[in-house]
């Protein structure tokens, strides 16, 4: 999905590996289920309702999903519950790789039974691949804002957050503003999710600060000034923020999407983990499904997809929730009372408008990166 | 040396009869190995590097090698293979001299080979990892500012697993230094400086640079360590390959990372042909 947390991960990478080559030749293609191809299905009612398309997915009995870590927005917890409700065998194929390897993956595997049948991608990798993606409409389409799906279905947005500063607030005190951070108080410690040439969380990073500096989502510039003289102060820690490096303490204070700044993903008690968003610069980022249109398993892609998009208690859009993540119909549920209030309370509190980027934005913010970012931190 | 005659000599048995000269079957497994594991994929990458992100020919990744982020990558990769090699190879030789000089079945012995072949391998997020918890910035035991210097901070870093690798190749060269060559140097009233520089030092010379190419060979493709060491600047080739194939942020180009390669592949070419001649000239004169 992005670069996120190496370490630790490498066994688990290697083991789901080993367990989805193990499999690998167990499960057929092209769905025969009562004749229909699910793999053209655009929607559970067009393949003869859910309980056709639960009935096809138990048949294959096996999904591929990839780049989905376990503590990335509850996504171990989704998994087994999925695994739990239909007994479908869920393959977990690499989990730290980025949106763009997701791609790849199904570009190389594409035709045998390894390839991954979902994905879960960021808006600039969703945008440039819907030549690979099926057409699908969860049954919940409707509650789904318009501006977070592609019209035809081939991209659906999911879960997002807003950028958010991590931070020991024992150590640091109260942060109140990002400006704070190029204190002397601050040396060494300030540190990104990845470096955003390449991973998105860390392009929001950037952005966020951009914004914090008076910036539009329109330029980055102002947020890699920020980071040079971050760099200058010497505050910037150029390691790769993970849970261990935050357990080590190496690097205490983290820019990083909310869901992922939490105290129990990075492992540290609730009194020495706090969690700010910057009133004028509020930047939310949201992820995408797709639906691999060659996938092995289609008929379990798309009951995955109406898994995620559930808002049942034990749903996809529940889980996320109790994993810090905002999920896509928070507005719809939150009125039809289908939310999980507990959780929706514990969620970081947000002021001000929030920004979201678009494609053209993104594009502009990775352009001036390739171009300007070496040179701003070296 | 002494094992290059004693095969000259043993090579050529004496045939009975007159059969098809079937001694190249013995050569197919090691060309098939070649062949799948080195040339394939050398092929496939200086292919792939000539191709465009929408199919077709183009020399832009090649052109685009002439930037300065990749021309700086190019000099980071050769300043930091250089100095991680130098030192670890005369560290290194070193040590395994002092580990040859001692009792051949010794306890120290077992204990300096089983340890570098440990420390050999140790390497990737692990050290650097071990490295920036004890010395780093914010390190338990001290926070040392070289740490973060490039190239010396991380090629001390590239040592630890360096130098253990040189021990566990240069120690057989040692070993085969005989005894008596010293007598004989001595009896003919030479000092240990002349020994070292007429008798030893020229014998173990190849041996020496073919090691110290290994090191440089070993650091050139070396990523892990130093991707967990610094995630923002990209200091080495491979740093680079890795970005031009993961960004997810639209900065992602696969047949920029074949192009990345090929210029990799050059240097190790060239390395290898100045390696080459060397040894030809060494061998010339030991002949």
């Amino acid at each position: 999905m992005r670069t996120p947390y190496r370490l630790g991960l490498a066994g688990l990478t290697a083991l789901t590996l080993v367990s989805a080559v193990g499999c690998g030749s167990t499960s057929s293609s092209s769905s025969s289920s009562g004749g229909y191809n699910w793999s053209k299905a655009t929607s559970a009612a067009s393949g003869g309702g859910l309980s056709a398309l639960v009935t096809a997915a138990k048949k294959e009995g096996t999904l591929n999903v990839i780049a989905l870590p376990a503590d990335w927005a509850n996504y171990g917890t989704i998994i087994k519950d999925f695994t739990a409700k239909y007994g479908i065998k869920v393959n977990s194929i690499a989990p730290s790789d980025s949106s763009a390897q997701e791609v790849t993956q199904i570009q190389q595997k594409n035709g045998t039974s390894l390839a991954a049948d979902v994905l879960d991608v960021g808006g600039s990798v969703a945008t440039a691949s819907t030549s690979l993606f099926a057409p699908y409409e969860v049954a919940t389409w409707s509650s789904i804002p318009a501006g977070l799906k592609n019209p035809n279905g081939l991209y659906t947005g999911d879960y997002g957050g807003y950028m958010s500063v991590g931070y020991n607030p024992a150590k640091f005190g109260t942060i109140t503003s990002l400006s704070q951070l190029l204190g002397s108080k601050f040396k060494n410690d300030v540190a990104l999710n990845g470096n955003p040439t390449e991973a998105n969380a860390a392009l929001n990073g950037v952005m966020m600060a951009s914004l914090a500096q008076g910036g539009t989502a329109g330029n980055i510039a102002d947020g890699v000034n920020f980071f040079h003289q971050l760099k200058v102060a010497g505050n910037f820690n150029t390691t790769q923020a993970t849970p261990a490096t935050i357990k080590a303490g190496t690097t205490p204070v983290v820019f990083n999407w909310d869901y992922l700044n939490t105290a129990s993903v990075v492992g540290q008690p609730a009194s020495d983990w706090k969690v700010f968003i910057p009133s004028n610069a509020t930047l939310g980022g949201f992820y995408y499904q797709a639906i691999n249109k060659d996938a092995p398993h289609p008929a379990a892609a798309r009951l995955w997809e109406e898994f995620l998009f559930s808002q049942a208690a034990v749903g996809g859009q529940n889980l996320w929730l109790a994993g810090g993540a905002r999920p896509s119909e928070q507005v719809a549920m939150t009125s039809n009372g289908t939310i999980n209030k507990a959780d929706a309370a514990a969620l970081p509190p947000v002021v001000g408008t929030p920004v979201f980027l678009t494609q053209p934005q993104a594009t502009a913010a990775a352009t001036y990166l390739a171009a300007n970012w070496p040179k701003a931190i070296s | 040396m002494t094992t290059a005659t004693a095969t000259q000599a043993g090579a050529q048995p004496v045939r009975a009869g007159r059969r098809p000269p079937l001694a190249w079957i013995g050569t197919l497994p090691f060309l098939a190995y070649t062949g799948i594991f080195l040339l394939l994929p050398t092929g496939i990458v200086i292919w792939n590097a000539f191709k465009g992100t929408s199919g077709g020919w183009t020399l832009s990744n090649i052109t685009a090698l002439n930037t300065a982020p990749v021309r700086s990558a190019f000099k980071g990769s050769l300043e930091l293979c250089v100095i991680s090699s130098v030192i670890g190879a005369i560290l290194g030789a070193i040590l395994a001299y002092a580990v040859a000089s001692g009792n051949p079945d010794g306890m120290i012995r077992r204990l300096y080979l089983a340890g570098s072949g440990v420390l050999a391998q140790f390497g990737g997020v692990t050290l650097a990892f071990a490295f920036l918890a004890t010395i780093g910035p914010a390190g338990l035991l001290l926070h040392a500012s070289w740490y973060s210097s490039f190239p010396w901070g991380i090629g001390l870093i590239y040592c630890y697993f360096q130098i253990p690798l040189m021990v566990l190749v240069f120690l057989p060269a040692i070993d085969g230094l005989k005894i008596q060559w010293r007598e004989a140097a001595e009896n003919l009233g030479g000092s240990t400086w002349h020994y070292w520089r007429y008798v030893g030092g020229p014998l173990l010379m190849p041996a020496f640079t073919g090691a110290a190419l290994l090191l440089f060979a070993n650091a050139l493709s070396a990523f892990a360590t130093i991707e967990a060491w610094e995630n923002q600047i990209n200091y080495v080739v491979p740093q680079s390959i890795s970005g031009s194939l993961i960004s997810e942020v639209g900065l992602a180009n696969v047949h920029q990372g074949d192009a990345l390669a090929l210029g990799l592949i050059v240097v190790v070419v060239i390395v290898m042909t100045g390696y080459f001649l060397l040894q030809r000239r060494a061998a010339r004169w030991q002949g």
